[in-house]
């Protein structure tokens, strides 16, 4: 690794048990913190991938990354909260869900990793949920493009199917909707197991979830999603801290710094994006890395042997 | 570095001048020692370099073996299914080490014969490595040389013997390099004496590699109070956040 030449700038994590380079670290921060001010998510499903491929050990990078995330939403949330863009009913609503869900999840890693093939789970999670997402998100964001080009042409503010006739109907004023609280709480539970077992805040899912199924508006979805990932990832932070030993609060610190800065310019910069070029975009970075984990997959490794993680482990 | 080597040798030649005094009874012996015997791994740490040097009496020639603490090592393979590669099966090495190095002041394939270093475990070709199961011979042939090779790309495997210098007057001296990634615990360096293919002395010299400073703090609350390093680092998250918004809202 580059970052090991370089002696003056180097850094040793206490968890991760190896050196890395302080600027990288910074850098892919702040690179990460923009697309989560940009796009409301907290970029676990970016950073997480990122991490193991600078070789520091995946569970590491999962339960570090969920530490991370936390401060990224929390300096997201505030700009958008001060812009009236957080719906806090919605969000304590798929919170709970989210919260019973991600130890949901928790348990269930647990089970998968018994059985073998956790590696695998997790990469095909990945590329399932990125690359249906992603074609979902990029498809209708291009029709939505399209749409705008088209004058005199409304948009209704969301379709009414089935899911509308659940019962608990609740008003949810900030997203201007009337629908059963069930809705909201399963989306959080799916949410949450996700979060659980790929080791990110979720957003990526949550964000469309809201779009698409509730009918939230693209503006308060930003906001809200990233004020109820702030408690799920803080539960998974905890969770995975007492359990598994695996958050390297030094690591963390440093994604964080770069984080927090690169977040605040992301806000900017999506406030000046429409609604579907936002969407747009983020389908276009959510299929590439589904893409480049799926070319990890096929491609045939250098070695077909390798050393366990965590094997000779403390 | 010129000023400590010369601090050393001075220290090693008062060190060993009585056993060059005490005569024959003394005729083959080792002795060795280490710049450091306690390498901390600090919050800047990329790696070190400690001297090892010592002296020698009698004939033969010299072979060092440096072992990191043994661990179990487990070893995956991969076969590709449908087009994606899996993992389809593993072998744990027991009480392995985790770290190893040979030193000597010449290539041992000219000199050391193979029943000494199979039984002596010099060269990562002659370590000892049990499987926790039961397995064919060729296939463990296939882990064993995986185990090999992976250690060697991490570096905490040597690739070939490394240096040892012969000073003249039975001194010798070698610079052991530790990788930024070293595992840490308890070492052992083995200092053998070969005359005539056979084993005449070895002298065990220890060395200790461990975390100290603030990494060592932060790695000892986290695996002995999980839960209050736990919140400890949502707060430090928190406050990040809530900092980096006031330190931008101000701007």
């Amino acid at each position: 690794m580059a970052a090991r030449t370089t002696e003056s700038v180097n850094l040793y994590l206490p968890i991760a048990e190896m050196s890395v380079n302080i600027f990288l670290l910074l850098g892919m921060g702040a690179g990460v913190g923009m697309l989560s001010g940009i796009f409301g998510v907290g970029g676990g499903f970016l950073m997480t991938p990122l991490l193991i491929f600078l070789g520091i050990p995946p569970a590491v990078a999962v339960g570090t990354e969920a530490n991370q995330i936390i401060a990224s939403s929390v300096s997201g949330v505030f700009a958008h909260w001060r812009r009236g863009n957080v719906d806090f009913k919605m969000g304590s609503i798929l919170l709970v869900g989210g919260i019973v869900g991600s130890t949901f999840g928790v348990f269930l890693f647990q089970y998968l990793r018994s059985l073998g093939h956790i590696d695998l789970v997790i990469m095909l999670s990945y590329v399932i949920f990125l690359g249906v997402i992603g074609s979902l998100m990029l498809t209708e964001s291009i029709r939505a493009m399209q749409r705008r080009k088209r004058p005199g042409s409304l948009r209704k503010l969301h379709q009414h199917n089935f899911l509308h006739g659940l019962p608990f109907k609740m008003r949810f004023r900030r997203s201007k909707l009337y629908i059963s609280a069930l809705l909201p709480l399963m989306i959080g539970f799916i949410v949450g197991i996700l979060s659980a077992i790929m080791g990110v805040g979720g957003g990526f899912v949550m964000v469309p979830a809201m779009i698409y199924l509730l009918g939230m508006p693209t503006a308060v979805v930003v906001g809200t999603s990233l004020y109820q990932i702030i408690f799920v990832t803080a539960n998974a932070t905890f969770l995975q801290a007492t359990l598994n030993q695996t958050v390297d609060i030094v690591l963390a610190l440093l994604l964080m710094i770069g984080a927090v800065i690169g977040a605040q310019f992301g806000t900017q910069v999506g406030a000046k994006l429409r609604g579907e070029q936002l969407r747009g975009l983020l389908a276009l970075i959510v299929l590439s890395v589904c893409a480049k984990i799926l070319y990890d997959l096929v491609v045939t490794p250098d070695d077909i042997y390798f050393l366990s993680h965590g094997s000779g482990g403390h | 570095m010129a000023q400590r080597l010369f601090t050393t040798l001075i220290f090693m030649t008062i060190c060993i001048a009585p056993y060059l005094a005490a005569g024959p009874s003394r005729a083959q012996s080792v002795i060795a020692d280490l710049s450091e015997h306690f390498v901390g791994i600090t919050a800047d740490f990329t790696g070190a370099k400690i001297l090892f040097f010592g002296t020698v009496t009698g004939p033969g020639k010299l072979v060092v073996v440096i072992s990191g603490p043994a661990k179990d090592i487990t070893v995956g393979h991969k076969v590709q299914r449908a087009g994606i590669w899996i993992n389809d099966e593993n072998v744990t090495f027991k009480n392995t080490p985790s770290f190893y190095r040979v030193l000597s002041s010449e290539p041992l394939d000219e000199w050391l014969p193979l029943d000494t270093r199979e039984t002596k475990q010099i060269g990562v070709e002659y370590l000892k490595l049990e499987s926790t199961k039961a397995i064919g011979r060729a296939k463990a042939a296939d882990y064993r040389a995986a185990l090999v090779r992976n250690m060697q790309k991490k570096k905490y495997y040597g690739k070939a013997e490394g240096q040892l210098k012969l000073l003249g007057g039975g001194l010798f001296r070698a610079d052991i390099f530790l990788p930024s990634n070293v595992p840490t615990g308890d070492y052992t360096i083995k200092t053998y004496l070969v005359s005539f293919g056979r084993v005449t002395h070895m002298e065990v010299t220890p060395l200790n590699i461990n975390k100290t400073g603030i990494g060592a703090e932060i790695y000892r609350v986290a695996h002995q109070h999980g839960a209050l390093y736990g919140v400890a680092a949502i707060i430090i998250a928190v406050l990040a956040g809530l900092g980096g918004n006031a330190i931008f809202r101000k701007s």
